[in-house]
């Protein structure tokens, strides 16, 4: 294999008021032509700096590059000037970035952004990078390019928009295409689109991609190696049966233990317990030390060699030195080799459904909002129940109105329409404050972002004991903080961090305190709008069992919204899903996974990536079509029960084939 | 788009009668008259208010005086005996118009050019320099340039005549007291404008595909941080080209704000109110332009038929 580019002890610093920041400390990898790499770590692993830095797009100052080499094509880019890295840049190493909401310009024509790089490297005439750009948007699938080309950004959805970014950056046909957490910002079944689309455009063109991500389903999709990086540096890397079938380091263990797995009805997920080093002062030994259960005395005083497992395998841990002793791979990990559906937790739910009783029930409930003359049905009519002491799952892509669905529960909309129940009042009609006060005490939100909802000002004990003083729960002073250092424990914080303020938390760690603001009101039922989708995903895993041991413990209902299906379905009893404002599909959430119906929930479950190359290589994606359903002639799909707990969105014909469907099985 | 703008132009004239009406009675609550000369008897001044209406009472004034304003007649003078008002705003809008127009337009120019050059520079002494250079503008009054002008350029260097208003070289002097306020407050926009774009994920796009510091700035940044500048552009506008009294008033430009001032004193109401409402149009139809400039240079809020 001809080695495309070298990277040989990369270091690279941010000088801030507080000292050097080491975001990559001795960073040493190589691409192979025409092959994909994965870089994958959480946020602050600095794998983005990694990348970023191949292109010198580090600003600086702040940032600088230490010490190290950058070998591309034999010659080195550290000792490039800006000048030589301008020729560089778009024609022989392109990027493509995460947000693709903000990464192009909103006031130029998608087609003048295009055809810029193409004019600047290729020395073209205007129209002849004019016919480029528009083959390149053919090719990466932009229905009538043509049309298209003098169309604005904000004309175009967020996948499309993806699209545009990779024609952009595979324009002048570039040997390494960096992909910067491409899809993060994507919806699922989006996301299985570019993932295809970056394939196919691999195997036309050639190019070696460096793709960067902290989704191990990504990486197991569109991989040929893989490295695993924690804070700054590289800890294993190997090929990607290796990382997945045999990991070799704790870290990659964790990592791959917190991703919930499809086809297992696990207990707790595998968490790594607390949370990164800071990088202004990295640890002596070996970084991860700190979290690592099976830590040595050596981990704390030298850094790790990167260890030999195979040609193509390498890891940096003292586990693997001959003097260590032999730690077996945790049995949570052998999950990923066995994909045989089980399905045990039945008869558990089946004994529970004789006495269980309906805590909310949501009948015919509609939210529309105006927006000039424009009526946007947010929330278009949806039924559903949800029963004391279970998680109802609600999933769906961005704009399906699953959110409002949640806001509107617990009244922060006005409901257009329709009936909210709550033990069987109607809360949407309540005139007196005092009820109002008392459903506000019993129903609480926790929200996506941990950084803009708790308010930077306030104490961490204010932000908690807030609600407990609107309600007036807590008499005097000494109770209040003894309430406050209670539920600090409870959601896994210290008592210390009281008279804090939420800028020294990491997102975890505040995200643990909106539970804690969540629960300081006794509630019965919270409704959690997507509530770890901000996190990484060992911290996630850290937040779901934390939900989960709350549930056990208070016997909390919760509302659980989310795009991220594996976490739904690992959390939820049952399972919600909107597609444009109604539910097209409402069933237990291993009967949806087992049994899907309706074609949009088909697609969205096969568009999930999972953190095994060997599924994922033979995996079919189903497309959906909505003008199958979605037609304005004949008759309306309805949410119909076709099997006991199992409603699907359909048509009187397709409710009998249903029917059959099950009376033949 | 031109639903948009006729509804636009309907709201504008309620805003105009609003601030008419308004006007109309706020100088019917002045104290004193513009008949209040001592030399005058009494039933001299009563022949002078018969003959200018203001014996009726003031409900039918009103009604006579917005009718007239709607056939272009915003009555006529006191103090120059019977001349339009009209007349007068024409004769002297043109030369406060020139020197606000010039200045504008050299402040622009100079600020931007301020404006970006410290962000680029952003934290290095030729930032610091340009930031200096924008408070003192803001912060020293422009009379003191303008007699600092006239004292090293006018008197000392003899290179620009000081005073009147007499051809091109006459406008240089004021010209430049007047930007100086307008290089100031743009600098320091386009400043915090130009940097917080250059930190946007679009211009990191931009460099990522070869291009250089140059282009960069031109053909990415300079569009989006003008859009926030356009607003402070509308008030500055009408605020120049009407004139400034000051300034005016310095350099002796027969100019429409000199004119305002006199009117005042002498309690001219027919030219308080057509001025004051002259301005109001002026102000009025400057916001309209503002926010069809927002359309021309930021597509997403372009208006496309009314349907979006």
């Amino acid at each position: 294999m001809e080695k495309i580019l070298e990277v040989n002890n990369l270091q690279v610093s941010f000088d801030t008021y507080a000292g050097e920041v080491k975001a990559v400390r001795g960073v040493s990898f190589h691409l192979n032509k025409g092959e994909t790499l994965a870089i994958v770590g959480e946020s602050g692993s600095g794998k983005s700096v990694t990348s970023k830095s191949l292109m010198k797009l580090i600003p600086n100052p702040p940032g600088r590059i230490v010490n190290g080499e950058i070998l591309f094509e034999g010659k080195d880019l550290v000792h490039y000037s800006e000048k030589q890295m301008q020729k560089i840049r778009g024609s022989e190493i392109s990027m493509i970035f995460q947000d693709p909401m903000t990464s192009l310009n909103p006031t130029m024509t998608i087609g003048k952004q295009i055809m810029e790089s193409i004019i600047k490297h290729q020395n073209v005439s205007k129209t002849e990078a004019r016919r480029k750009g528009i083959e390149l948007l053919e090719m990466v699938g932009i229905p009538q390019a043509e049309n298209r080309f003098s169309s604005y950004p904000h004309q175009f959805s967020g996948g499309m928009r993806q699209r545009v970014v990779i024609a952009m950056a595979i324009s002048c046909n570039p040997k390494i295409l960096i992909a910067d957490e491409p899809t993060t910002a994507l919806d699922v079944t989006i996301q299985a689109q570019i993932l295809e689309l970056l394939k196919d455009l691999q195997k036309k063109m050639g190019t070696s991609i460096i793709f960067i991500t902290h989704d191990l389903g990504v990486v197991a999709n569109i991989a040929d190696r893989v490295a695993v990086m924690y804070a700054g540096k590289i800890v294993e890397i190997g090929k990607v049966d290796e990382i997945f079938y045999h990991p070799e380091h704790p870290y990659t263990w964790g990592l791959l233990g917190a991703m919930p797995n499809l086809n297992e009805d696990a207990g707790e997920l595998i968490t790594i317990p607390g949370s990164p080093p800071d990088l202004l002062n990295p640890p002596l030994g070996d970084a991860f030390a700190d979290r690592n259960r099976y830590a040595m005395k050596i981990d704390y005083q030298m850094e790790p060699p990167m260890f030999k497992v195979s040609d193509t395998h390498y890891a940096s841990t003292w586990l693997l030195h001959e003097k260590s002793p032999k730690i077996m791979l945790p049995d949570v990990l052998k999950k990923h080799r066995q994909t045989a559906p089980r399905g045990k937790q039945n008869e558990h739910l089946a004994k529970r459904k004789e006495q269980r009783e309906k805590l909310l029930e949501i009948k015919n409930l509609k939210q529309y909002f105006t927006s000039g003359t424009n009526l946007i049905k947010a929330v278009d009519g949806i039924d559903f129940d949800i029963y004391k002491g279970e998680t109802f799952g609600l999933v769906g892509e961005s704009g399906c109105g699953k959110s409002t669905t949640g806001r509107t529960i617990i009244r922060l909309y006005h409901a257009t329409d329709g009936e909210i129940l709550y033990n069987n009042v109607n809360i949407h009609n309540k005139k007196s404050s005092l009820d109002t006060q008392k459903l506000n005490q019993k129903i609480q939100m926790i929200f996506q972002d941990p950084y803009s909802s708790l308010n930077p000002r306030q104490t961490v004990a204010d932000i908690i004991a807030e609600g407990m003083d609107i309600h007036g729960l807590s008499i005097n002073r000494k109770e209040r903080l003894e309430k406050v250092y209670d539920l600090l424990e409870t959601v896994g914080l210290n008592r210390e961090h009281a008279n804090r303020y939420p800028h020294e938390f990491s997102g975890g760690q505040r995200q643990r305190i909106g539970i804690a603001r969540a629960l300081a009101v006794d509630p019965e039922f919270i409704i959690a709008d997507e509530p770890i989708s901000a996190l990484d995903v060992s911290i996630q895993a850290q937040v779901v069992n934390l939900l989960k041991r709350l549930q056990k413990e208070k016997g909390l209902t919760y509302l659980f919204i989310a795009h991220d299906l594996s976490m739904v379905k690992y959390i939820s009893d049952r399972i919600g899903v909107m597609y444009k404002g109604r539910i097209v599909e409402l069933a237990e959430s291993n009967e949806l996974y087992q049994n899907p119906l309706h074609p949009y929930t088909k697609s969205l479950l096969s568009a999930i990536p999972l953190p095994d190359p060997e599924t994922e290589k033979t995996r079919k994606r189903i497309k959906f079509d909505e003008k199958l359903i979605w037609n304005d002639e004949g008759e309306e799909p309805v949410l119909r029960e076709v099997k006991p707990e199992h409603w699907v969105s359909c048509t009187e014909q397709e409710y009998n084939d249903f029917k059959n469907y099950f009376d033949v099985i | 788009m031109g639903r948009y703008i006729f509804g636009r132009i309907g709201y504008m004239l309620i805003t105009f009668l609003v601030i008419a009406t308004f006007t109309f009675f706020l100088m019917q609550t002045l104290p004193g008259s513009p008949f209040n000369d001592e030399r005058l008897s009494e039933s001299q001044k009563e022949r002078l208010y018969e003959r200018y209406g203001l014996d009726e009472p003031a409900p039918i004034q009103y009604v006579k005086y917005m009718t007239n304003i709607f056939k272009g007649d915003f009555g006529v003078s006191f103090q120059y005996d019977g001349r339009a008002v009209t007349d007068i705003i024409g004769e002297r809008i043109g030369a406060s118009a020139v020197l606000g127009a010039q200045s504008l337009l050299f402040g622009c120019i100079i600020g931007i050019i301020l404006g970006i050059i410290a962000a680029i520079k952003h934290n290095t002494a030729i930032d610091y320099m340009a930031m200096l250079i924008a408070v003192i503008g803001l912060s020293v009054p422009n009379f003191v340039f303008a007699g600092l002008l006239q004292y090293w350029v006018g008197v000392k260097l003899q290179w620009l005549p000081v005073a009147f208003w007499e051809g091109f070289e006459y406008s240089i002097l004021p010209t430049i007291a007047l930007s100086v306020f307008v290089i100031a407050t743009i600098a320091r926009f386009m400043r915090t404008e130009m940097l917080e774009v250059l930190g946007q994920d679009y211009i990191v796009t931009a460099k990522a595909k070869g291009l250089n510091q140059f282009a960069i700035v031109m053909k990415h940044g300079l569009r989006n941080a003008a859009i926030p500048i356009i607003t402070i552009l509308g008030p500055m506008t009408v605020s120049l080209l009407t004139g400034t009294l000051v300034i005016e008033k310095i350099f002796s430009v027969p100019g429409l704000g000199e004119q305002f001032v006199k009117s005042i004193m002498t309690n001219d109401f027919p030219v308080i109110m057509g001025v004051t409402l002259f301005y109001s149009i002026l102000f009025i139809g400057v916001v309209l332009i503002v926010d069809i400039l927002y359309g021309v240079i930021d597509p997403r809020i372009r208006l496309s038929g009314g349907t979006k």
